[in-house]
């Protein structure tokens, strides 16, 4: 018996490395790269849905990249990995914004910041009347679009290494629609 | 009261059955290669994920009910 008749799912991931170089670059594009062209359609439709409703949702400003001492994004260390659509937040914070001034902006902190003097806690944050404009709307947008960078992180993860490997009885099984 | 939140055109709620459409298949879909599979294994995820979530609304609406 072949391999490939011992195990149906058996594969070809091509480079894997550079399989999931690609899917870190765009969900799915791994796949397209490795002729698993329905794979490919499923992850690019449901993660950049998910993560283009939420940014719309959160008014499109949830998804900004900072590390600043009284502005830490750390949401966006979920959403980074959704890979392009997402990466001009980073060249945001260093002032590069080939999408215009606005795109994936970091919110403005008060001046007081700047000139390293305590803050005053009375007068709101940018990033405060963000939240504030769009309600719950922006913590949902915020969310959506961290699912879909963890998602792509699966996504990233079967493009390096194939589908997550099953007990055979539990694959049998399933294939026999037992569910 | 319930019907007016869960039906309500502005109501957010309903984004929650594409968003776990979305998990299901992704999950699915890195677990298995073939599309039958997936689609058969998303539809058993989302089962799941909806009955968990269903539950828990029935145990906090008993709860805002009782109290």
């Amino acid at each position: 018996m072949t391999q490939s008749q011992e195990n149906p799912e058996e594969i070809d991931l091509r480079d894997p490395l550079r399989a999931a170089f690609w899917a870190l670059l765009w969900p799915g594009a791994g796949h397209v790269y490795q002729r698993r062209y329905a794979k490919a359609v499923i992850f690019m439709i449901c993660i950049l849905s998910l993560f283009a409703v939420g940014w719309t949702l959160g008014g499109k400003r949830v998804v900004y990249a900072s590390w600043r001492n009284g502005d830490r994004r750390w949401q966006y260390l979920c959403q980074v990995w959704v890979g392009l659509p997402a990466w001009p937040a980073i060249l945001q914070t260093v002032n590069i914004t080939p999408f215009g001034k606005d795109f994936m902006r970091r919110p403005s902190l008060p001046p007081q910041w700047y000139d390293q003097q305590p803050l005053n806690n009375d007068q709101p944050t940018e990033a405060a009347l963000w939240q504030l404009e769009d309600h719950s709307d922006y913590e949902l947008g915020t969310v959506l679009t961290m699912i879909a960078g963890l998602l792509n992180l699966l996504v990233i993860f079967d493009a390096a290494a194939g589908p997550v490997r099953r007990g055979k009885s539990k694959q049998v099984e399933e294939e026999n629609g037992s569910d | 009261m319930i019907d007016l939140v869960l039906f309500s055109s502005t109501s957010r709620l309903w984004l929650i059955l594409p968003l776990i459409i979305c998990i299901s298949l992704v999950y699915a879909g890195t677990h298995h290669e073939q599309l039958g599979l997936i689609v058969r294994r998303a539809w058993r995820t989302f089962k799941w994920i909806t009955g968990f979530m269903l539950f828990a609304f029935g145990i906090l609406y008993l709860i805002q009910y009782l109290v």
